[in-house]
């Protein structure tokens, strides 16, 4: 029988998804510092919710558990959706939004490999349509928080939705930047002076920003490995910083600048680990660049113009449905053959 | 974007290397070349073994026609079998010895098949024939290309194409430049590398032929830059020969695909619909060339060449083996097979296959084996699901897309995997190396290609009985025709020539009364028929008026087939006005049958049913009738059994 070749050289499925979950690592740890550990509970929640329902699926699906279990897909889309999510969110919005993305985005379409979705954005809609307060209610970052809330107040939170005594749920929640900037603009007050305000830091939101910074790190590092190719999060920022470069030479007392946008909200994170999402994106190379692009676009006019604190999940399941016709249309010019 | 991407590439190029760049194709990977082990030794001569066993298709193309009987006493060098049409090699005696049997033996194939083979037990004399070294540069070019078909040479790189078909001195191809193939870029092979070491000298000299004999202008050598010794040895070789250069490429798999190696080496990017000889280029492998070296100047034609015996054998080295050597000789040889050794790989690990067993030769196309063990390589784990990372597509020589194609070929959406490219595929399994899924891709590629060929051929062959069953169907109704005609004519010389006679002039009355049958059973073929007759029959009756002819009547006119034909003549000859008139009626008579025909058709043709005056026609237009539709049926049918889901 012909079955060469016989040698291979590839990182397994596995070992690529752990090198994506290890590059999230500084930004968990960004994000526990600024946020509180909450952020622990809330992703360890999310991934045995991910765990035992991708379980339960393959069992339902008479696919082979261990295999798929351990090729540790169903792990990132956890981590994703919980680093999503507010730092306090209700254990049952973590449970529900993970069930939904594993369940519905992810193994009712076929599993791993067959979802036209980003399964994790697909939850976050899910969630911030379903429960809009909860999901754009904030916490302040400690640094600003006027009271702070240690790590088994913030679990007591997350289980029971209980304060401790003499603690207003205002006094530890704040609008993120992004949402300041928007319901301040529509106030007529102008730029400048709304990032004054103590929520913004020095590129984006005060803490936020280093959460932000953490993920740049962590997506250089897929660069570096190889795990990502440059097309998407190179295509994604630089269209986010030329259409926000754009829009602020116009009028910047109306549109924050580009390294506003560029380091606030899920920018980062969209950029090396949402859009990366290899099952639900493009495959060729023009193809990457149209897709990162369209995203940015999409996020920023839902930031600037849209209902929604940021534009991230919309922007990209948009996207999604486009690449099938992305595709089709970029297809590199094969050896010996004129353009298509 | 592009526009960047290209000004930046071009300006690094331009920088980096100048002229004498090389330029680089899209993807490759990088696989351990693992050559090291069998180039510590130099290449030795296999000793003759005891029995050696031939394949008669050891090339592609048609299998060569055997020249010899069993039991035959055969020289070394002496043809064995004789090269069969264009695009097919003959086949020499390795050694002198007697031919023992010419039967079906297992051949190194993918397929594990039996296979044509002539087996000889060699003497130990080693004698050779007479030998006939040519004098090249004194022979005419179409004498040397005939000569080479009785070489037996053919690509040694592992393709196996005969060697004379790329040097057709007919004029037709203006080759400028000869790529000699030594990239060698498949790990574990170093068979080109050890006889570049060794024998430079000699591959030079069968370039400057090869150069001759193709009209060439240069010469150009690509080696992939982990071959230093070949590399210094040819280049020092290549000095004798004007216009040759060694050209250096990066290491880097596919590099030996010749369509690669002449976009490296040359720039060139061969059309894919085109072959590189149509931009003026040929690409010889190395040993090829040192092949046709020794058949001209020797007068030795194709009987061993160089095998790398590596892997997990004890002292892996490369040896010069006669052409059905057994593998076990070859590896015992080499110090035979290390303990664990589960099969033996003939090729390299990218592009070869698992021999069936060890029982079998050594042929023209085996370059390397392998002795492999689950160590060197290990069976592929469990494949996952694509999870479209493209790494595959990063990897593609060729820029294909091979997750699409892998999509395609598994969903049997073969039309698809086809706009796709599929066929572009050179299965180098870049693809599957890079696939972090375990997907065996490229079986899924070998799959959909034999898929498409067969669904093609069988749509070939259905094609081609349907046009059968048509001409033979216009070929029947062509026959018809003409037997009609023939009566048509007999009969109306027959009536010209008895117009007089009183029993024949009882006939219009009967003709016309019986043309509706006639000439609805006869159909159009018949009209023709009807109308030539007519003219002639005027024509002859003009003839007979003129009262040149007196002769008797023949008999025997009427023929129930053609009864409508004699009617015409009749009465004609009593009063040239009175026929004029009759022959009016008739006609009239004739073309009302032939409408009613005509009408009775249709209607039968749209209610489905066999036209009923098919009842009233003679036996014979019957059985004529019955015969056509019976044919027309089974070609319906040959049609629809051969191509079941043309439609779907």
């Amino acid at each position: 029988m012909n079955r060469s070749p016989y040698i291979t050289d590839a990182p397994t499925v596995s070992i690529i998804m752990l090198k994506v979950l290890l590059a999230l690592v500084p930004g968990i740890f960004a994000y526990a510092w600024i946020y509180g550990g909450g952020i622990l509970v809330t992703i360890s929640l999310a991934t045995i919710t991910a765990l035992v329902a991708e379980a339960a699926l393959l069992k339902l699906r008479q696919r082979p558990i261990r295999p798929y279990l351990s090729d540790l897909s169903a792990v990132v889309t956890a981590w994703l959706l919980a680093l999503a999510l507010p730092p306090l969110a209700p254990w049952w919005l973590v449970v529900v939004g993970t069930f939904f993305a594993i369940v519905i985005a992810k193994q009712l379409y076929g599993g791993l490999g067959y979802n036209p979705f980003n399964p994790a954005m697909v939850g976050y809609a899910v969630l911030l349509i379903s429960f809009p307060i909860i999901m754009t209610k904030w916490p302040a970052p400690l640094i600003l928080a006027q009271t702070k809330l240690g790590f088994m107040d913030q679990l007591q939170f997350i289980f029971s939705n209980a304060l401790p005594a003499n603690v207003k749920i205002d006094a530890v929640t704040s609008a993120t930047p992004l949402d300041y900037l928007k319901t301040q603009l529509m106030l007529k007050h102008e730029v400048y002076g709304i990032t004054q305000a103590p929520i913004f830091g020095v590129w984006g939101a005060k803490g936020g920003e280093f959460v932000t910074a953490a993920y740049l790190l962590g997506g250089l590092y897929l660069l570096q490995q190889r795990i990502i190719s440059w097309h998407l999060p190179t295509a994604f920022l630089a269209t986010l910083a030329a259409m926000s470069l754009a829009f602020y030479t116009i009028s910047p007392a109306h549109f924050a600048n580009p390294l506003f946008h560029l380091m606030s909200g899920a920018s980062m994170l969209c950029a090396f680990f949402i859009i990366t999402d290899p099952i639900s994106g493009p495959t060729t190379p023009r193809g990457k660049l149209y897709f990162a692009a369209g995203v940015a676009i999409l996020t920023y006019l839902i930031r600037v113009y849209g209902g929604y604190p940021d534009g991230v999940a919309f922007a990209v399941l948009l996207m999604n449905m486009c690449v099938p016709l992305i595709d089709a249309h970029t297809q590199p010019r094969v050896f010996g053959h004129t353009k298509n | 974007m592009n526009a960047i991407i290209q000004f930046a590439s071009k300006l690094i190029r331009g920088q980096a290397a100048g002229s004498d760049a090389v330029h680089k194709f899209h993807g490759g990977v990088h696989p351990d070349g693992q050559k090291q082990q069998s180039t510590t030794l130099p290449i030795a001569k296999l000793a003759i073994p005891e029995r050696l066993v031939l394949p008669l298709r050891q090339h592609v193309g048609y299998i060569p026609k055997i020249k010899v009987q069993v039991g035959e006493r055969v020289l070394k060098g002496q043809m064995l079998a004789e090269a069969e049409g264009t695009l097919s090699a003959a086949i020499h005696a390795p050694t002198s010895g007697t031919v023992a049997a010419i039967s079906e033996e297992i051949i190194p194939h993918p397929s594990g098949l039996p296979d044509m083979c002539i087996t000889l037990t060699p003497d130990g004399q080693d004698e050779w024939t007479t030998l006939q070294p040519v004098d090249w540069r004194n022979t005419d070019k179409k004498t040397l290309v005939a000569s080479l078909r009785s070489s037996g040479i053919v690509g040694l790189g592992g393709a196996t194409f005969p060697t004379h078909i790329k040097v057709r001195a007919d004029g037709k191809s203006s080759i400028h430049t000869l790529v000699i193939n030594a990239a060698e870029c498949e790990p574990y092979i170093t068979c080109d590398d050890m006889l570049m070491r060794e024998r430079a000298d000699e591959i030079v000299q069968g370039m400057e032929i090869v150069k001759f004999l193709l009209g060439a202008e240069s010469c150009i050598v690509g080696i992939e830059d982990n071959k230093p010794e070949a590399t210094t040895a040819m280049a020092e070789a290549c000095k004798a020969l004007p216009d040759t250069s060694v050209k250096v490429v990066p290491t880097l798999y596919p590099s030996g695909d010749a369509r690669r190696l002449i976009h490296l080496v040359l720039g060139i990017e061969i059309p894919h619909d085109k072959r590189s000889t149509d931009v003026g280029v040929q690409v010889f492998n190395v040993a090829t060339v040192l092949a046709i070296y020794r058949y001209f100047v020797y007068g030795e034609p194709a009987v061993d060449r160089i095998v790398t015996m590596t892997g997990s054998v004890n002292m892996p080295q490369n040896f010069e083996v006669l052409f059905g050597t057994p593998l076990q000789t070859l590896i015992d040889t080499a110090g035979g097979a290390k303990a664990g050794t589960t099969h033996f790989i003939m090729g390299g690990p990218m592009m070869g296959f698992d021999l069936p067993t060890i029982n079998v030769p050594i042929t023209k196309a085996a370059n390397c084996i392998i002795a492999a063990t689950p160590d060197l390589f290990a069976p592929p784990p469990p494949a996952m699901p694509c999870i479209r990372c493209a790494r595959c597509a990063d990897a593609c020589p060729v820029n294909l897309q091979p997750q699409e194609l892998y999509w395609f070929s598994k969903s049997d959406d073969f039309e698809k995997a086809r706009d796709y490219n599929l066929f572009d595929c050179i299965e180098c399994g870049c693809c599957t190396y890079v696939c972090p899924s375990n997907i065996p891709l490229v079986q899924y590629y070998r799959y959909a290609k034999s898929e498409i060929i067969a669904v093609d051929k069988a749509k070939e062959a259905a094609d081609l009985a349907r046009e059968r069953n048509e001409f033979r169907l216009a070929r029947i109704e062509r026959e018809k025709l003409e037997r009609a005609q023939k009566h048509a004519e007999r009969a109306a010389s027959g009536k010209a020539e008895g117009a007089k006679s009183e029993e024949v002039k009882a006939a219009p009355e009967k003709s016309t009364a019986e043309t509706p049958t006639a000439a609805t059973t006869a159909g159009d073929a018949k009209k023709a028929a009807i109308a030539a007759a007519i003219e002639r029959a005027k024509a002859l009756k003009a003839a007979a008026q003129t009262g040149e002819m007196q002769k008797e009547p023949s008999a025997g006119t009427a023929d129930t087939t053609d009864s409508s034909k004699p009617a015409q003549t009749e009465q004609t000859k009593e009063d040239p006005a009175n026929a004029e008139q009759a022959k009016k009626d008739k006609q009239a008579l004739i073309a009302a049958a032939i409408e009613r025909a005509k009408a009775q058709k249709l209607a039968a043709a749209q209610a489905g049913i066999t036209p009923k005056n098919v009842e009233d026609a003679s036996p014979a237009v019957k059985a004529e009738i019955s015969e056509i539709d019976t044919i027309r049926e089974k070609a319906k049918q040959a049609v629809k059994a051969q191509n079941p889901d043309s439609e779907a």
